[in-house]
Order: C-alpha cells, then sequence, then structure tokens
C-alpha cells in the first residue's frame, strides 16, 4: 500500500516541456531515498493549466507544484516525500496564501469555476491503467446499460439529458442515435470522431490521453442503443500519445472481456478498432471521414443520406466527437437529470475549451453552458498578459467567428454564439488583443482553409483563394471600397454553395470580423493604415527630430542600413530599404522612433 | 471478466487506491500525522507510517488520512503520531513502534477508544 502518490502530468504540453524527465529523476530520487514501497508516481493526462508545465501534485496533501525542473526534484523527495515538509517555495504561487497556508487547488482562480464531466479523470487516473479507470467507476455505465436497460431506454436518457453534439454543430446526441436506431439494417456503425484540426484546439486530444476507456466505454454503449457491433476511433496520427494510449485501453478492455463477444454474459458483442488520419482537415467532416475510413480519398459528398442513414461503408452510422463520447457514461451513471441540471436552457451540461492565444492561463478548461466569456478570460484565464486590452476572441477555429469586446458578457451555448455571428465549434477559444489586426486574424483563418480545402466543389476551392488575394490586397493596401463589397458577396456565394461543412463556415471568419470591425478594413483601404500596426505593408517608421540624440544606436543594429546620420546629430530612416522589423523601435532609449 | 460482481469486484480494490487523489480530501476526515524530520525518522518514524498506511488500507478506513509533518519540538518522544477527528481533541502518541501503530489503528480509529497508556500524557507522568 502506497502512502503518497504522485502524479505527473503527462499531457502532450508538459511532454514537450519535459515531464518524462521529471518522472525519470522523480524515480531516481525516491529509489535513492528508499521510500520505493511507500510513495507511488503515476502519469497521468492534462490537468488543464498547461501554462505551467510541466505539473505535479503530491497526494494526500494535493500539493501543486508548477513549473517543475528536474533539479528540483531531490529536494522534493527529500524534503516532501521524506520528512513531509512541502516545499513551498515551488508550489504554483497562487495555492499558497498571505498567512503562509496552502490552498486547495480547487478554490484557486483557474479551477473554481470549472465543473468537470468529460476531463473529470484528466490528471487524475493513470491513462494506461484499466484498473484506475475502473476505479473510478469506470464501466459501471456499460454493465448497467446492458444488464438493466433496453437499448431504446439508453436513449430516451440520452435525449432527456439534453446532450449536444461537441464536434462544434451542436445537433442533439439523442435524436442522431435514434434516427440509426430506426434505420433497419444487419450491420451498423459506431464511429468517433477524433480528427481535431482546428488550429489552436486540443480537447479532444487531451481526453484521449487522459481518460481513453471513457471514449470506449461510451462507443460500446452507443452500440448497443443503436445496434452496432462494430466501431472505430478515427484519430490523427499527429497525435501520437493519444494513439499509443487508445490503443493501450483498447488491449486492455478486451482482455477484461469488456469489448468483444458476449460482453458481461449478456450476448452483446462489441468490436473497436483505431484508423489514423492523415492530418486533412477537411476529414473532420463526417463524410470525409467516413470515406477515409473505408480506404478512399478523404472528401466530402452531399447530405441527405445522412450518416445515420447511409453512413460507412454504405450501412448507418453514428459518429459522435470525443467529448460528446465523454460525457456519456456520467449521463448514464447520474442520470438525465443532473446532467440537465447544468448549463442553459437550450444547452446543457458543460463544454471543454482550449485557451489559447493572449491569455496569461493558456490551457484546458471545463465550465458549465452559460459561463460568460468575461469569466473564461478574466477570472480563470487571468486575463490578458501586459494589461493590454482585450479585443474579442475567436470561437470555432476557421470555421467560427470572433466575439467583440462588446458581447464579453454573453453566457456562451450554443444558440447564443450563433446569434452574434460566432459558433460554438469544437471548443478552441483564441484570444485576441488591441495589437491584433482582425484583418490579418481573417486572412491567418483563410489561408488555413485554402491550403486544407480538399478541392471537390468549385466554390471551396477557387471561391476561398480569391478570397484570400483579396484579404492580401486590402492588407497590402491596394483594395478600393468596391472591393469590400465584392469580397462580401463572394462570402455569402461560398456560404450557400459550398458541398460541406469546410467550405459552407470558411468565410465565417471574414464576415464576423466584417460585421464587428468594418472600420478596420476602411480605414486598410481608405486611409492606407492598419490601426493595430501590424500589417507591414501599411506601416512605416519614422525618426521624431525632436526626441533623438544622435547616440547611432538604431543606424548599428539596423540589419537592412536603412539608418543613416551622425553621431549627436538627428537621424532619417530611408524608407526605401526600411524592412520594417521594428529592431530599431524597440532598441531607442529614447522613444524615439515612432510606428505610422 | 464476465460479469459484473467482478467489474464491482476490482473498483472497490483500486477505491482504496484512487480514493487517496481526492481533491478537498473531505472535512470530515480523521487525519494520522506522523512526525517525519530528522528526529523521526532517526527513532523510527518511518516503519510506523508503513504500519498505519497498511493497517488502515487493510481494514478499508476511508475516511482516515495518513500524512506526515516535520518536527513538532518534542524530540525525546520521537516517533510522534498525532491523530486528529474532527470535532474531537487532538491526541498525541509518543515513543511509537509499528505494533503499537497496528493497536492505534485497531483501539482508537476502528473501535473510538484512545489508547491511553501510548499517549504523551502518559508518558510524561512516567
Amino acid at each position: 500500500m502506497f502512502r503518497s502518490h504522485v502524479l505527473v502530468c503527462g499531457g502532450t504540453g508538459c511532454t514537450s516541456s519535459g515531464s518524462e524527465q521529471i518522472v525519470a529523476t522523480l524515480e531516481k530520487e525516491i529509489e535513492r531515498n528508499g521510500l520505493k514501497d511507500e510513495v507511488k508516481v503515476i502519469k497521468t493526462g492534462c490537468f488543464g493549466l498547461c501554462a505551467l508545465g510541466p505539473i505535479m501534485i503530491v497526494y494526500p496533501e494535493g500539493s501543486f507544484y508548477s513549473m517543475v525542473k528536474p533539479e528540483d526534484i531531490p529536494e522534493i523527495v527529500t524534503e516532501h516525500l521524506l520528512k513531509g515538509r512541502i516545499v513551498k517555495r515551488l508550489l504554483y504561487q497562487e495555492t499558497v496564501q498571505d498567512d503562509d497556508t496552502i490552498e486547495s487547488l480547487n478554490n484557486t482562480n483557474f479551477y473554481k469555476k470549472q465543473h468537470r464531466v468529460a476531463l473529470r479523470n484528466c490528471g487524475v487516473i493513470n491513462p494506461e491503467n484499466i484498473d484506475e479507470y475502473i476505479g473510478m467507476d469506470g464501466y459501471q455505465a456499460l454493465g448497467k446499460v446492458l444488464t438493466e436497460m433496453t437499448p431504446e431506454q439508453v436513449i430516451q436518457v440520452i435525449l432527456d439529458s439534453g446532450l449536444r453534439g461537441r464536434g462544434g454543430a451542436g445537433f442533439p446526441t439523442g435524436r442522431k442515435w435514434s434516427f440509426a436506431r430506426a434505420s433497419v439494417n444487419e450491420q451498423k456503425y459506431v464511429c468517433c470522431n477524433a480528427d481535431e484540426g482546428d488550429p489552436g484546439a486540443f480537447m479532444d486530444r487531451s481526453v484521449l490521453e487522459g481518460d481513453p476507456h471513457a471514449v470506449i466505454e461510451a462507443m460500446a454503449i452507443a452500440g448497443y442503443a443503436i445496434g452496432a457491433n462494430q466501431g472505430y476511433i478515427y484519430v490523427r496520427a499527429e497525435y501520437p500519445i493519444a494513439v499509443k494510449r487508445l490503443q493501450i485501453a483498447i488491449d486492455q478492455a478486451r482482455e477484461y472481456g469488456l469489448l468483444g463477444k458476449n460482453i458481461f454474459d449478456t450476448g452483446f458483442d462489441f468490436n473497436l478498432e483505431l484508423r489514423l488520419g492523415a492530418g486533412a482537415f477537411v476529414c473532420g467532416e463526417e463524410t470525409a471521414l467516413m470515406t477515409s475510413i473505408e480506404g478512399h480519398r478523404g472528401e466530402p459528398r452531399c447530405r441527405p443520406p445522412f450518416p445515420a442513414v447511409k453512413g460507412l461503408f454504405g450501412k448507418p452510422t453514428v459518429l459522435n466527437n470525443v467529448e460528446t463520447y465523454a460525457n456519456i457514461p456520467q449521463i448514464i451513471l447520474n442520470g438525465p437529470e443532473w446532467f440537465a441540471s447544468m448549463g442553459t436552457e437550450k444547452s446543457k451540461g458543460t463544454k471543454v475549451f482550449a485557451l489559447g492565444g493572449k491569455i496569461n492561463n493558456t490551457g484546458l478548461v471545463e465550465v458549465p453552458m452559460g459561463t460568460t466569456l468575461r469569466e473564461i478570460v478574466e477570472e480563470i484565464g487571468g486575463g490578458i498578459p501586459g494589461g493590454k486590452k482585450f479585443k474579442a476572441a475567436q470561437t470555432g477555429g476557421p470555421s467560427g467567428g470572433c466575439i467583440p469586446a462588446e458581447h464579453i458578457d454573453i453566457p456562451i451555448d450554443y444558440d447564443n454564439l450563433l446569434s452574434i455571428g460566432s459558433m460554438m465549434g469544437s471548443g478552441g477559444l483564441i484570444v485576441m488583443d488591441e495589437d491584433t489586426c482582425m484583418v490579418d486574424i481573417a486572412k491567418f483563418f483563410l489561408e488555413f482553409t485554402v491550403d486544407e480545402s480538399c478541392g471537390k466543389c468549385t466554390p471551396c476551392r477557387v471561391g476561398t483563394k480569391r478570397l484570400l488575394e483579396m484579404l492580401d490586397k486590402i492588407t497590402k493596401g491596394n483594395a478600393t471600397l468596391e472591393d469590400l463589397d465584392k469580397l462580401e458577396e463572394l462570402c455569402h456565394y461560398i456560404k450557400e454553395n459550398a458541398l460541406c461543412g469546410l467550405g459552407q463556415t470558411a468565410p465565417n471568419p471574414v464576415l464576423s470580423t466584417l460585421h464587428y470591425f468594418r472600420d478596420e478594413y476602411v480605414s486598410h483601404i481608405v486611409d492606407k493604415k492598419c490601426p493595430a500596426g501590424v500589417c507591414k505593408a501599411l506601416l512605416s517608421y519614422e525618426i521624431d527630430p525632436a526626441k533623438c540624440k544622435g547616440c547611432t544606436l538604431c543606424s548599428r543594429i539596423c540589419p537592412a542600413s536603412a539608418i543613416s546620420g551622425e553621431v549627436k546629430k538627428v537621424h532619417t530612416i530611408d524608407k526605401q530599404k526600411c524592412v520594417k522589423c521594428g529592431a530599431c523601435m524597440e532598441k531607442c532609449r529614447f522613444g524615439a522612433i515612432v510606428k505610422k | 471478466m464476465k460479469s459484473l460482481a467482478e467489474l464491482k469486484a476490482i473498483r472497490d480494490k483500486m477505491q482504496n487506491t484512487v480514493g487517496l487523489r481526492k481533491e478537498d480530501a473531505d472535512e470530515q476526515a480523521t487525519r494520522v500525522v506522523v512526525g517525519m524530520a530528522t528526529c523521526g525518522i532517526a527513532a523510527g518514524a518511518r516503519p510506523v507510517l508503513a504500519a498505519f498506511t497498511d493497517e488502515v488500507a487493510k481494514r478499508n478506513l476511508h475516511h482516515v488520512m495518513v500524512t506526515q509533518t516535520g518536527c513538532i519540538g518534542i524530540c525525546q518522544y520521537e516517533p510522534v503520531v498525532e491523530i486528529m477527528e474532527p470535532g474531537k481533541e487532538k491526541v498525541t502518541y509518543v515513543k511509537m513502534t509499528p505494533e503499537k501503530a497496528v493497536r492505534v489503528v485497531n483501539d482508537h480509529l476502528v473501535n473510538g477508544n484512545v489508547v491511553t497508556e501510548y499517549t504523551i500524557g502518559a508518558s510524561a507522568k512516567a
């Protein structure tokens, strides 16, 4: 029996900041101090506070060490693990109070407003050990469903819970299942969309890395509900840790008889396999994803027929997102009323967001639906670095839109976001401050969709390319107001005519920035200025003669030799030669160089 | 695995393990604190701590948390173990051994009878 557990984050964020090395050093030091039989080291999934990685928690005290370095480990082992003296200096400072007592992690700003349902086991259990998942009530829901409920009852519970698809569009999960149940066929399939591709989104990845069994259990439940005995998880090959842990989890579940033939002796068979995606964004679209599983090139097709009628290999198929599945076992165990008690009228439960961009606490957060953007940004996220002003937040990645500062108090749910021209999306939340140019942001997302367009339909293949060219023209200061009208018209055309979700939503970033920040577009076009000072073609650096002391520093560091002047005399910038790198402005001690 | 009973058996076994990781280990928990400074360790606190951990686990005492602390300042009485139960006065056991620990778990934690002869009061009189 171990008296103490040391949990080290093994999510992608902390792994890249060196948590593997932390684990190795810990094990070595624990061994050296003869604590091997007393202290257990567990590598878990993501804790959420990725900005402070590598992260490590020591139980039973619940001490939260952040930004741990291998050289700190000997001290933590001899002081804390051996002698029981918490090393306060190395704790996450927000947990250390003024009177030197230590506060629970759940009371810190980052965690106190969070409510973890889909992420409940992430950072708590060892994802590579099925016993730990079972210890957290794992596979109880599957047992309950198979032994006590009919498939219809299962679907009714999911319907009553109000769970909507967490992949972004928000279609009611129970309805999807009931359609698939109603389709008569001897072969049906259950699929999981783990092809998370939005720039800046890592919710599904963290669930797969931290709690893979939850997804497996939920897919078996879905299989029972719709009458399918085969499932596929389509996961990106770029998620090596997730792929590895999923495979381990599937093998363990099979060994325990929780996958395979005659589960719990009820006669229900369910098998599960992984399919690796090669990293095409379009394969996150459901029809393209299924085409790819079938072994064809990942291209979408027309809907209807919807997958619930004619999906994978032409058979009725249920396809849900990772996070949707992660909620299912909890709904079965705690009841639909419990789930429906969280959230807003039409959006129940919680939502996981990957918080990124200009924000202090970059990481993974799970909040009840209806939490306001202000709470997420200012309280959980800890505000914007450098005391800068909040300008907007992008939700839904390249398919979504921006939420400007004027709507910061809007409760986030599916319908509210749609009403202000954005969308929930899968949960990427990118915060932008006053130094962000909205035209440039629209261009960034368009570059992404142009790259990722599969090329099957013309509106998307050619249309997005033309959109990008127009945006490029605007950021270079070569556009006219007429171009702005054309831009808008083309956006609507693409939305209405593209074949799949990728194309239909590609113009959203342009439309929403155009709606809320039209003045920025106009100043690029009319005044030939970029108000945020981002678009290089519209910038010029000048030296204020009143402030320049003639120290020659700028002329010495200019990489393009564009600055000339004699000692103790006012310098000048040759705008023909200037490459607008900003190095001179950064270095000038007198604030004499200004960006215009 | 072919039955729910087998699943429940694994769950019950593992709950002892993962239960340790509860945040805010509930307010009603009894805390067993073993002094583990240099003086405590030198006097043999580690086997005492191990004995408490094992015995508490063996008896499935989910509401008991075994943890360590530093030097309490009465080094001559080490190994020192304090037991804090919500709503009750703290009990300090001194000069503990693994054998004494087993009895404390049995008499005090399970049955609620303080083992007076091991407490600091009894020891100071002697």
